[in-house]
């Protein structure tokens, strides 16, 4: 993967609003964002009513995927195309959702909702209906997806990437500062993770750095790029950001996101955990 | 529109035990050229970062239809960046347990 196969700019968006082959997907933390107004033709995903099983805590089924794109008329062919507010952080976790079930050709806008704005680009409020189809999923590729007994079978052995901001990684916080603090059952880290913010990858207008200053910041804080690697953060979404950055970006393999992360880690018993810098 | 009669800064606090929070929040407002309202419009989807004491990015929030928002930071000392089409503009801010820091930032 690369730049060229995985992100979109704002210019590439605004020549392919009327391409047919194309589905621009907004995903949202505030879901109210995409009634406010959004590009035009894109549909919406709901991080949670849509992308979250709801009685287990998972991801929706194959069939329940299939469904879902169906529904608002996504072939397996089409382009999708992610973007969404809080600097993509739900769209980089549709996308790695998408790339779960194995879809061929998604994409994310660099710089998400946020640039569209500081842009100044139009946004509207009607919702496209869509022809449905009869989309088929892939099995579950979990070859990019962590589960709990592996990161703590990598403690001290592969690179363990804490993405959350410093004072949620030294147990000041138990959630990022937008939200109530809520977490895990504990705060901390889980040992031997090297703390390298998620924000540390975008600049400020949300586009991603390039890709020499990218790979700086893993290598130079301490990431051995040969060895396989583990991303959490709180509930997984900002890990799928760090995620994208390592392995869609950077092309690096074995890369993982573990969504279980901090709130599933912070919870269970008689772990080890490491609190401070 | 902000009527004269409303009270600037953040959302309300209705709710939010202050206790065992450290809020920083408020109101983006842009002089309006028909308002006629001196404390202008509200900006909504401007773009609040928090950012820490060394300077690294802790949170960002859109404003809401109010142009308000509001981080639960730890307590001391922050700084706020707001972006909206053409502005950018820093703040520095401190965050206390019980007293929430409301403010009214006019870009």
């Amino acid at each position: 993967m690369s730049r060229e196969t995985a992100l979109v700019t704002t210019d590439w968006v605004t020549e392919n609003l009327k391409n047919p082959k194309v589905v621009f997907v907004e995903v949202d933390e505030d879901t109210t964002l995409y009634e406010q107004g959004h590009i035009e033709g894109a549909i919406t995903f709901h991080w949670r009513d849509d992308l979250q099983d709801g009685l287990v805590r998972d991801l929706v089924s194959k069939e329940k995927f299939e469904a879902l794109l169906s529904k608002n008329g996504i072939a397996n062919d089409t382009t999708v195309v992610l973007y969404g507010g809080n600097n993509n952080w739900f769209a980089t976790y549709a996308y790695w959702y998408f790339k779960i079930y194995g879809h061929q050709d998604v994409r994310l806008i660099d710089g998400g909702r946020k640039l569209w704005e500081l842009k100044a680009l139009p946004l509207v409020k009607e919702v496209p209906a869509r022809a449905a189809t009869r989309y088929v999923a892939k099995e579950r590729d979990n070859s990019i997806r962590a589960f709990r007994d592996e990161v703590i079978a990598a403690i001290g052995t592969l690179n363990i990437v804490d993405v959350r901001s410093p004072a949620e990684f030294s147990g000041e916080l138990a959630a990022p500062a937008h939200l109530p603090q809520e977490g895990g059952q504990i705060k901390g880290h889980i040992p031997t993770a090297k703390n390298i913010p998620w924000s540390k990858a975008a600049n400020e207008d949300g586009t991603f750095k390039s890709e020499e200053e990218l790979k700086s910041i893993y290598v130079g804080a301490g990431v051995d790029l040969a060895k396989d690697t583990i991303a959490y953060c709180r509930i997984g979404e900002r890990s799928a950001f760090s995620w994208f950055v390592l392995h869609e970006l950077l092309g690096v393999n074995n890369v993982k996101n573990y969504d279980g992360s901090w709130t599933e880690y912070g919870s269970l018993v008689g772990v080890p955990v490491a609190v401070g810098a | 529109m902000k009527t004269c009669g409303a009270t600037p800064g953040g959302p309300s606090l209705d709710g939010v035990d202050l206790s065992t929070q450290s809020i920083i929040q408020g109101v983006v407002l842009k002089e309006g050229v028909d308002d006629g309202v001196p404390n202008g419009v509200p900006v909504a989807n401007a773009h609040v970062r928090l950012l820490d004491s060394h300077g690294d990015f802790t949170a960002e929030l859109p404003t809401n239809v109010d142009g308000q928002f509001r981080f639960f930071a730890a307590p001391g000392s922050w700084t706020l960046v707001v972006l909206a089409p053409g502005v950018r503009k820093e703040l520095s801010v401190s965050a206390a347990l019980g007293v929430p820091a409301d403010l009214v930032i006019q870009i």
